[in-house]
């Protein structure tokens, strides 16, 4: 049964390869779409069978399945091999189901692109990469993946390669996926480092040896120099693939790519890449607690940071991108403070409202041609029913109105924030504001895009609800996105319970490790969870009669007078911080300049070449002197070499 | 034997072949020519599949004295790490003659006699066991490279082909005179020889550490200054963008793909071989302009306008790689070294052919003249990207097994023993990123909105044929390097197990059926 996993991979690979090749000849959009929707609902099928088979064996360890060697030389023997356990089989299961809402998605949005198929091959390459990722069961594998994925996100974001789009030195798309790949890299480049450093101390790149082989010497890693080295440089990886700060700028300039691919790539699975290795690697991160504090200090700023930005965005889908970077921050937290099955909780959730939320926006986009201000838009609920109730779901759930999805994990988070031996009140206030504001933007972005008046050009517009292929995908998201959070129950909403919620009990194995690390901390049911509780909730309510209000109004009056007045306020968050600018003025710019004029021009140019062509003229002259008859350049140095030769020999000999 | 003979006298041989051919029969000559390099090809691949990886020393080899006086003779023979080479060689020349159909546009007779000559003395320098026999080899080089750059070049060709043939012989030079005093050295200090004298790589290599420190020092740097300007090492790599830049494709595809590593390879046969104490001495101080170099050529690359200059400037980058790992003497960086060799040569020697796919399009190399070629040649979009990627080191293709393999044995290396090396080389693999895929994003992405680019053709067949087999093996390493690295892996403990005994007494690699001359003298 276990062997089944090897096949997950394998056919989007097919389909990749197949589609990639022979699409082109193919000019039946439903073949292409459908064969591609195939290859990534076969996996999610299998994915489904090895979740029973995990569930009926009740298996503690985890099984390795090998496939060939990759790299083996010296002492080094990696190989393609895959690690079938409860956190690997989560992410296949979102990764698969998901990805193959979206494949039938997508067949609707991308209908009558020029390079239909070009799309189709690229989404199977990401399930590919994305499934080596989390599928993997040592660090370079997953590290294939790691690239790999941001491949499929570079050509993706770049898919449109020929149109414009704005943001910070960025004029075409591709810009845009560059920087992401650029980005990335140097997240990658602390992958790199931390894996060096895995090898040379644990002397495996295993997930498992490693792992045990920590955890058994616990005392003598605890706090060590070198774990904390470790996770920070695994965590600078998550920085880059999971956009959080310093390297979270890439991500909201990704909105470039076809929408589907922000509701898959950027939004649902491919950003959620750094939770799944910090989940993978829940040992040596709990090993460190300075590296841990890092973790969910970061998180919470992220998602602070970016909720703010996202409070004055026009365009829906940047709205929507900051959002995703502050809800990433939301999962680091839990990571840090020791809630890793809640961060994973949070992921899936995540998945369902975010990927929900993306796909809606692009049926609005879809309907509105390629419109994406949301200050144009106004009054749709009337021209797309089924895409304004999904919406609004979605809207619901991110904003942690009870009982949606989005409010269980989000309220787990809140509450390990405080209460967490490696948290604390401070923690808990940050994401708190940032939930606030969440709920403020969401509740902002629905009114302001579904109701009110119809702002749009009527002469050139005509509004209309996406297909069925569409339209499927956001129904189904919007079921799961209202009732996903069940899977894990708080325990305050179920006091009578003592059963474990059942996500944590399904992850359990997983981080009984780390937990034992950590010391086990058992948390009855507090009076203290209640009151952060409502609190949270009559935030999330509370923002949403303040934007109901607000926008129901059809001169924005309150709102504009408030952005007048803190103007300056207003604007830097409209100007995101300046982040970028500031990369560019103190990194990027200097490196250029620098390279430009003194390596090159200076060094290159002037010291090395002037230094040898001027010995060369030297000898050049010297050489016309003894040789008066000489045509060629080329024979006077041959000439020269042997009287060199000549006389180095003899004084060696003689000497 | 006679496999190895013939893939380095075939060359040779249909280079004299030519000769009788009449001037202006162009057609015959070229396909003569690629009939030629395709039969050696083949040939090269008999003597791959009988090869025998488990055994680490010198096979197939032959040895004819030549000139008794100095005991210098005709020695041949590949152990695993120039197995890899020659066949890299046999590859890539094919694939050369094959681009230059299109590159080459006058004196095609002279021209295809010396590429066939240059293919020979590649082949001859991968293979040599003699010292005076390589020197040979390595200057003849010279000859067939600078008339190609010189000849059939660009627009500043005569000053590139001049400072290519300058640089070379300054180093030649230096190895010249390191190889005539190893041979006396050897010949009458040590062994006492009738002759006084012997370059005999074969009896050499294993007395090196028989020679004083002060000589060897030395003789070292003879060497070594010699291969590393080949290489080659910051700061004595300017020869490099200009021969590179103005050479004809097929010159730049060969210079790259082959002529560089004839450098990289010197240091592990002859430095590292022969005088293992003074490498260990001098590795930090190579490795730092190693380091240098991988850093400096990327940040010069990414201001490059020209995108032919650009990529050779991440040569420079690219073959830091390989001078770290060869110097941090584990297994794992010289293996990776070795297959860095290889991967430079598919994927650096392709990306030369997609910009020489380019330029006989457009007859020109500024990167500002394109944009939005994607457009009109889609199916070149890809071989580029993915010749592009494999240069990136994206993981699943070529450039990555080497690039973190040297990585890697630097960072674990007890000879250089410390982690910066590879902590400052791995910032490499980001700057790889920004200059190929901005050099990319201009070139190809964005409109098509010059004139002169609205109607380029795709890729012809000819084309395809170049591109294809590159692909196939950059995709093979890339997943499956065993292939590959089972071949050297044997010659390569072999020679760690060397210097690992020099050093600490006891070597960590077992070479499965094989006995250790250096270890049987320890316990006898």
């Amino acid at each position: 049964m276990q062997e089944l996993i090897k096949f997950l991979p394998l056919f989007p690979l097919i389909g990749f390869v197949l589609i990639g090749i022979f699409g082109k000849k193919i000019k039946n959009e439903k073949l292409i779409g459908g064969f591609a929707s195939l290859m990534v609902g076969i996996p999610f099928i299998l994915s489904i069978m090895l979740f029973y088979h995990l569930l009926s064996t009740g298996s503690q360890t985890p099984e390795i399945v090998h496939v060939f060697t990759w790299i083996a030389t010296g002492s080094l023997d990696i190989s393609v091999s895959y690690q079938l356990d409860q956190l690997s089989v989560t992410f296949a299961l979102i990764i698969t189901g998901i990805g193959f809402l979206i494949h039938i998605y997508s067949i609707g949005y991308m209908h009558g692109d020029r390079s239909f198929y070009r799309f189709f091959s690229y989404l199977n390459l990401f399930i590919f990469m994305m499934l080596n990722l989390v599928l993997a069961s040592n660090y370079l594998l997953t590290f294939l993946g790691w690239e790999g994925v941001g491949l499929a996100s570079y050509l993706l974001i770049g898919f449109w390669y020929d149109k414009k789009f704005e943001g910070v030195r960025i004029t075409w798309n591709g810009d845009a996926g560059m920087k992401a790949f650029v980005v990335n890299r140097i997240g990658d480049f602390g992958f790199l480092i931390a894996m060096f450093l895995i090898f040379v101390t644990f002397n495996s790149l295993d997930y498992v040896s490693v792992s045990e082989t920590a955890a058994a010497n616990y005392d003598f890693y605890m706090n060590s120099a070198i774990v904390t080295i470790i996770t920070l440089m695994l965590f600078l990886g998550c920085t880059g693939k999971s956009a959080q700060l310093p390297l979270s700028v890439w991500l909201p300039d990704a909105m470039a790519g076809p929408t589907p691919v922000s509701a898959l790539i950027h939004a649902a699975t491919m950003v959620t890449a750094g939770i799944f290795l910090v989940a993978r690697n829940s040992v040596l991160f709990s090993l460190s607690e300075s590296t841990m504090m890092v973790v969910a200090v970061v998180g919470a700023i992220t998602a602070l940071t970016a909720a703010s930005i996202g409070l004055v965005q026009n365009d829906i889908k940047k709205v929507l991108a900051y959002s995703t970077v502050s809800q990433l921050g939301f999962m680091f937290v839990a990571l840090g403070v020791g809630a890793f099955y809640i961060g994973i909780f949070h992921v899936m959730t995540h998945a369902f409202f975010k990927g929900l939320l993306f796909l809606a926006a692009g049926s609005v986009i879809h309907g509105m041609h390629h419109e994406q201000n949301i200050k144009v838009m106004g009054g749709l609920k009337k021209y797309m029913p089924i895409t304004s109730k999904t919406f609004f779901i979605g809207t619901l759930a991110i904003a942690g109105i009870p009982f949606f999805s989005g409010f269980m994990s989000k309220d787990e988070i809140l509450w390990y924030a405080w209460s967490s031996h490696l948290g604390g009140w401070g923690l808990w206030v940050v994401l708190a504001i940032a939930a606030l504001f969440t709920a403020f933007y969401m509740f902002r972005l629905y009114y302001l895009t579904f109701t009110g008046n119809e702002r749009f050009d009527h002469k050139h517009v005509h509004p209309h609800e996406s297909p069925k292929t569409m339209t499927f995908a956001l129904i189904v998201l919007a079921i799961l996105s209202a009732f996903g959070g069940f899977l894990n129950l708080p325990p305050a909403l179920v006091p009578w319970s003592h059963a474990d919620p059942l996500l944590k009990s399904w992850l359990k194995p997983i981080f009984a490790d780390a937990n034992m690390i950590m010391g086990h901390q058992a948390h009855g049911i507090e009076p203290m969870m209640y009151v952060l509780m409502v609190i949270a909730t009559s935030i999330g309510l509370f923002m949403w009669y303040v934007a109901r209000k607000w926008y129901s109004d059809p001169q924005w009056s309150a709102p504009r007078s408030i952005a007048a007045s803190m103007k300056g306020l207003h604007k830097v968050l409209f100007d995101k911080y300046k982040l970028d600018e500031f990369y560019y003025a103190t990194i990027i710019d200097p490196i250029y300049s620098m390279s430009k004029s003194f390596l090159w021009r200076f060094t290159d140019i002037k010291i090395i070449d002037g230094l040898i062509n001027g010995s060369a003229k030297f000898v050049e002259q010297f050489g016309e002197r003894i040789r008066l008859v000489q045509s060629g350049i080329a024979q006077n140095y041959a000439i020269l070499m042997m009287v060199g030769i000549i006389s180095i020999i003899s004084w060696l000999m003689f000497n | 034997m006679a496999t190895l003979l013939l893939t380095l006298f075939i060359p040779l041989a249909g280079s004299l072949l030519l000769l009788f051919f009449k001037k202006d029969n162009i057609q015959a000559i070229k396909y003569t020519a690629l009939g030629i390099s395709l039969f050696t090809f083949l040939i090269s691949l008999f003597l791959f599949f009988s090869f025998d990886s488990a055994n680490p020393g010198f096979q197939f080899v032959v040895e004819m004295v030549w000139i008794q006086a100095f005991d210098a003779g005709f020695r041949v023979g590949v152990d695993g790490m120039s197995m890899l080479l020659v066949m890299l060689t046999t590859f890539i020349t094919p694939i050369a003659i094959l681009s230059s159909f299109g590159s080459i546009e006058k004196r095609h007779k002279e021209y295809y006699v010396m590429i066939l000559l240059l293919q020979f003395a590649m082949t001859g320098v991968f293979v040599a066991l003699d010292l005076f026999l390589f020197y040979i080899f390595w200057e003849i080089i010279l000859i067939p490279m600078y008339f190609i750059i010189g000849i059939w070049g660009g627009k500043d060709k005569l000053y590139a082909a001049i400072k290519f043939f300058l640089f070379t012989v300054v180093g030649s030079l230096f190895m010249l005179v390191a190889v005539v005093y190893l041979g006396y050295y050897v010949g009458s200090e040590i062994l006492q020889m009738q002759s006084g004298f012997t370059s005999n790589f074969l009896i050499i290599k294993d007395l090196g550490s028989a020679i004083p420190y002060d000589v060897q020092k030395w003789l070292f740097w003879g060497f070594a200054l010699s291969f590393l300007i080949k290489v080659p090492i910051f700061p004595l790599h300017t020869w490099l963008p200009d021969a590179h830049t103005e050479a004809p494709t097929p010159g730049s595809v060969i210079l790259a793909g082959v002529l560089l590593k004839m450098g990289t390879y010197g240091l592990i046969r002859f430095n590292l071989e022969m005088f293992p104490q003074a490498a260990m001495n001098y590795a930090s101080v190579i490795s730092v302009l190693a380091v240098i170099g991988i850093i400096y050529g990327a940040l010069v690359a990414m201001v490059q306008t020209d995108v032919k200059r650009l990529v050779a400037y991440s040569s420079v980058s690219h073959l830091g790689f390989v001078v770290l790992g060869i110097f941090s003497m584990t297994v794992e960086g010289i293996q990776g070294a070795v297959i860095q060799m290889v991967n430079h040569g598919l994927s650096t020697g392709m990306l030369f052919l997609c910009v020489g796919v380019l330029y006989e399009r457009r007859h020109t190399r500024e990167i500002s003249e394109y944009g939005g070629i994607a457009r009109v040649m889609p199916n070149f979009t890809v071989f580029f990207a993915i010749a592009m990627l494999a240069s990136v080191g994206l993981p699943g293709l070529n450039g990555f097994v080497g690039e973190y393999l040297t990585l890697i044995g630097a960072f674990k290396s007890p000879i250089l023993n410390s982690y910066w090396y590879t902590i400052i080389g791995t910032t490499g693999v980001i700057f790889a990123a920004v200059y190929l895929l901005w050099m990319f994003q201009r070139v190809m992405f964005g409109t098509n909105d010059n004139p002169k680019n609205y109607n380029l053709k795709d890729m012809n067949k000819r084309e395809w044929a170049m591109m294809v087999p590159i692909v196939i093996f950059i995709v093979w390493i890339g997943v499956y390097p065993s292939t590959f690295l089972k071949i050297s892996e044997n010659s390569t403990r072999l020679l760690v197990n060397k210097i690992e005994l020099l050093k600490f007494g006891k070597s960590t690699y077992e070479l499965p059926g094989y006995e250790n001359p250096a270890e049987k003298q320890e316990t006898e």
